[in-house]
């Protein structure tokens, strides 16, 4: 692997690292567990993007497992972990089949993040009460997907990399 | 490919998201009728069950948490966890309304009056 791409996936991770320290800022909107905007994504679709599928996973797992060593609580990095390999690989399906644009792609990304972690709250908590947010889940995913996505999208077009 | 025809599946994608959203609303987060208990789970093993009729103030977990029943309707009073999601969740007294404290793996679920005579005591 090229220095300059360690380099550029280093610094990516380091922005999702910053986007989830932005997010666990600010106080939950909604009182349900699990929905979030998802910042950090944006840096995941545009490794996806930009530096290819293995980085992207590769980025969003180490971000996951850093943020969760830094900022989070206890089961925590169960719940993320679940969420970011399910996004993950619906992600790169998506992207493979080539019908879709980045927004749909970040889009399944909200969406299953939010299905995984639920998934793992049933299997942690063993009870499956949990599926009574899974609507609310889906519908936060889908609207965190969308801006995440245009946002993701105008990064990939603006920002100019050679690796 | 070109960018109407992505365009195109985007929306289509979002499309069936978002039926799957309504047929989920439908199926799990739809509650209409008023709910005869409060059932306490902690990792999935019900430790209590208060009846809504009754007003009192339930700790939960070793005073983790603490439920409140006032008027026919439940809600998370205190909890010890930094979110504090639980205690914003709200008043809740319709069959299948959850209120969970994932920090302490604690859930309180609205159960209706058929449960309370069938239901399994764990």
């Amino acid at each position: 692997m090229k220095t300059k791409k360690i380099t550029v996936m280093a610094l990516t991770v380091a922005l999702a690292m910053i986007l989830s320290f932005v997010e666990s800022q600010i106080p939950a909107f909604v009182a349900i567990p699990g929905v979030k905007m998802g910042l950090a994504n944006i840096a995941v679709v545009f490794a996806l993007y930009k530096l290819g599928w293995k980085e992207a996973i590769l980025i969003s797992l180490i971000r996951v497992f850093l943020v969760s060593l830094l900022f989070g609580t206890g089961a925590s990095l169960f719940y993320s972990m679940a969420g970011a390999v399910l996004s993950l690989l619906g992600m790169i399906g998506l992207k493979a089949t080539r019908q879709f644009s980045s927004v749909a792609v970040s889009v399944a990304g909200g969406v299953l993040h939010n299905v995984g972690q639920i998934g793992m709250a049933c299997l942690l908590l063993e009870t499956d009460v949990l599926r009574y947010y899974l609507p609310f889940l889906v519908l936060s995913g889908i609207l965190a997907g969308v801006v995440i996505g245009v946002i993701a999208a105008v990064m990939v077009k603006r920002i100019r990399l050679e690796v | 490919m070109d960018k109407r025809k992505r365009l195109r599946m985007d929306i289509l994608l979002i499309a069936l998201l978002l039926a799957a959203t309504g047929v989920l609303y439908l199926a799990f987060g739809r509650t209409v009728e008023t709910g005869t208990s409060a059932v306490v789970r902690i990792e999935g093993t019900v430790v209590a069950r208060y009846s809504l009729l009754e007003d009192g103030v339930y700790p939960l977990n070793g005073g983790t948490n603490i439920l409140e029943i006032r008027d026919g309707v439940a809600w998370m009073r205190e909890a010890d966890c930094p979110d504090h999601i639980c205690m914003q969740q709200g008043k809740i007294n319709k069959t299948g309304q959850v209120i969970t404290c994932l920090p302490n793996l604690l859930t309180v679920t609205i159960e209706g009056g058929e449960q309370l005579v069938d239901g399994v005591v764990g």
